[in-house]
């Protein structure tokens, strides 16, 4: 636990409070991205640069702007005035507390964990490759088959549903198909920003 | 003597550490590796400002920047001082923030650009022995880091509350996420076929000559197409023509860096300058052989200056297509990277298998190129036969 | 306390503090936050058991973090596309305002 690792963690911490306590929405998705890049540097100080690397690729690269992405999409970006929390909030931090608790208690009381760290492992990517295509590899398909199956249901989750033609307000029919052809393209856009940092996580993965 | 001289900052920080004591040595090493990142990558962008207003000067028929020398002198030098007197302007300009503008986020931004471009440099060989850090997973820290400047391009664009900031924003970072993924998949055909994520041995695997021309990647089919795929993606990760559409001055203004002046903007365009030499850098290193030399005869001329070499003869021809392409439009280039690239990055990760598995001889040859020329063609004719184009109308105000 | 006590108890503060927010604040972009930072605790505790564990070199903690991390994108993106929709219908993403099982 040198001194390094301890401040790594503590501003992780501060930063994972920020993400969940701060009013502004873009504020809370930037510390959330500060909060992940500490983790990733906790990763590195445990020797694991495999896992550090590519959780600031698919979390930093891809995750958090997915994240911006739908606080900009759902026009939440203004700081809201009216109440943050839920009406039970106070239920919730108890809760919360009581679970942080029991997991410090078990954590803290455990007498059959090691004291010493043991030689830092070859964790080369040779040997996580080998790895993943011999022992691990009915896992590396299924998550193949379900980074297919995500990427494919949020496109068409978040794809516009075909506008009905009646909008009467409107009046001139130029101006309705100027509209739709707008639809369209917003929707190809949101369809393919969902899918392009799907798809990003997917290949930042394989 | 021709080793001595390539390995002459090796040996001169292994010196320069050797007067402290033992315990120093690797801090000293390190940080010695770090300091001349900067110095040389931040002297070659000043150059390289000055050379492609030249260069873009020149292939639109007039002069580019050719009074300014060494200032408070009469040397001339041609123009190339120009960068001295930009620096100063832009550190003397006032900085103007927008009232409504998010204060912290809207300082944050450049900082948040630079800081990953900078680290990208880290795991680049830059010659023989030559990397500041060689991690097992280097390509992975490469990518890793790259994917960390689209944060920097939305926050300048939201921070700055201004519509026409967040629509270039938007649509800088759709492009990069976009033309990141033929970027990595062209990377990845170099990886199956090194099978190793280390630069220095992707380096080491190009170090071979037979016929006296030595083994780069780019000299065999799925490299040519990988090398091609690459630079296209990467001409659009740096945002430059013609994919420069979030920043175009007669488009949208500036886009996401329109509110920003004076040394903030400058921090933007070294950010900007800096993360294309660096993709440009991983272009060489995984095509077109890094340090080595392309014949053998040739290998006396030091690693770094190879590397140099192909860096510059790489920003000239980036100089050379911003000077002569027009600028594709959002549409365009969102088509062109997930219809065209993304299918031809995957046809050449099939082609690179075969080329491994099918043996030496000219069999693999014959075959590999057949598939990147078949599948090139049927893609563009399917694309072209697509779009309605029709005999240019020319409509004139009566 | 061990170094790897010390893990365990920064993962679990971080576990309650994506749970918190997860439980308590209104907008649902903010709960799927909250989880992937509970899922990101789970990853930390999985790296710190595997590097301070018997054996190391089997990688056993290494290969389910990075399983984790991608099925952790995935869902997030899943969760987003369905707050984008769950917006177009409804107009808002307060969740208390989102009641109806009946759309």
């Amino acid at each position: 636990m040198s001194l390094a690792f301890i401040i790594i963690a503590i501003a992780t911490l501060f930063a994972a409070a920020a993400a969940m306590s701060l009013r502004n929405l873009v504020h809370c998705a930037l510390s959330l991205v500060v909060a992940l890049a500490g983790l990733a540097a906790l990763y590195l100080a445990l020797d694991a640069q495999f896992v550090g690397f590519a959780q600031i690729l698919v979390y930093v690269g891809a995750v958090a702007i997915l994240i911006v992405f739908a606080v900009l999409l759902t026009r939440s970006d203004a700081t809201p005035n009216q109440a943050i929390l839920a009406p039970d909030w106070f239920a919730g931090i108890v809760v919360s507390a009581v679970v942080f608790a029991t997991l410090g208690w078990a954590a803290l009381s455990s007498t059959g964990l090691p004291r010493e760290m043991p030689p830092a492992p070859v964790a080369t990517v040779k040997n996580i490759g080998d790895l993943l295509m011999t022992q691990y590899i009915l896992p590396l398909e299924v998550i193949g088959l379900l980074l297919t199956a995500a990427l494919i249901g949020a496109v068409i989750i978040a794809m516009k549903e075909e506008t009905p033609k009646s909008s009467s307000s409107r009046g001139n029919e130029a101006l309705t198909e100027k509209s739709e052809i707008g639809n369209r393209k917003s929707e190809i856009d949101q369809s393919l920003l969902t899918s392009a940092a799907m798809v990003q996580g997917k290949g930042g993965r394989s | 003597m021709f080793e001595a001289l390539d390995q002459i900052f090796v040996t001169l920080k292994h010196q320069a550490v050797g007067f402290f004591p033992d315990a120093w040595h690797p801090f000293l090493s390190a940080l010695i590796s770090i300091s001349f990142i900067p110095l040389v990558f931040a002297t070659l962008f000043a150059f390289v400002t000055v050379f492609e207003r030249k260069g873009i000067g020149r292939i639109q028929n007039r002069y580019g920047p050719n009074r300014v020398g060494i200032p408070l002198t009469k040397i001339r030098l041609c123009g190339f001082g120009q960068f001295i007197p930009d620096g100063i302007k832009s550190l003397t300009k006032e900085d103007i923030v927008p009232r409504a503008a998010d204060k912290v986020v809207h300082f944050l931004a450049p900082v948040v650009l630079l800081i990953p471009v900078l680290l990208a440099y880290a795991v680049l060989p830059i010659g023989r022995n030559m990397t500041a850090a060689d991690f097992d997973a280097g390509l992975l820290f490469f990518f890793a880091v790259g994917g960390a400047v689209e944060l920097s391009v939305f926050m300048a664009g939201w921070s700055s509350h201004n519509k026409y900031s967040l629509l270039g924003a938007m649509r800088a970072i759709a492009q990069m996420i976009s033309y990141e993924i033929p970027l990595i998949l062209s990377a990845v055909t170099v990886i199956m076929i090194v099978g190793s994520l280390k630069l220095a041995d992707i380096v080491a695997a190009q170090n071979q000559y037979s016929y006296g021309i030595a083994h780069w990647f780019v000299f065999t089919p799925w490299g040519l197409a990988g090398f091609i795929l690459f630079f296209i993606a990467s001409l659009a990760e740096s945002n430059r023509t013609p994919f420069d559409l979030p920043e175009a001055e007669s488009e949208i203004i500036a886009g996401y860096y329109t509110e920003y002046s004076g040394f903030k903007f400058a921090l933007f365009f070294l950010g900007e300058y800096l993360g294309m030499f660096a993709v440009i850098g991983l272009g060489i290193t995984l095509f077109l052989g890094g340090w080595t030399a392309p014949f053998s005869f040739l290998t006396w001329v030091p690693s770094y200056v190879w590397f140099f070499a192909k860096l510059m003869a790489l920003v000239f021809v980036f100089i050379w297509i911003r000077a002569t392409l027009p600028r594709l439009r959002m549409d365009q280039l969102m088509n062109f990277a997930w219809k065209f690239m993304l299918p031809l990055s995957l046809v050449n990760i099939v082609t690179t298998a075969l080329w491994h598995f099918l043996g030496a001889g000219p069999l693999r040859w014959a075959v590999c190129t057949g598939l990147i020329f078949g599948a090139y063609a049927i893609l563009g004719w399917g694309l072209m036969s697509n779009q309605k184009l029709g005999k240019r109308i020319y409509r004139f105000a009566d | 306390m061990t170094p790897l006590q010390g893990c365990l108890l920064v993962s679990a503060l971080l576990f309650a503090i994506g749970l918190a927010g997860a439980v308590t604040r209104r907008n649902a972009i903010l709960a799927l936050v909250g989880i992937e930072l509970m899922l990101n605790a789970a990853n930390l505790n999985f790296i710190a058991f595997w590097r301070y564990g018997p054996n190391p070199e089997a990688l056993s903690g290494m290969m389910v973090v990075i399983f984790s991390i991608a099925i952790a994108a995935a869902e997030a993106a899943v969760g987003l596309a369905l707050i984008i929709a769950i917006y177009r219908h409804y107009r808002t993403v307060n969740l208390d305002e989102i009641k109806n099982l009946k759309g």
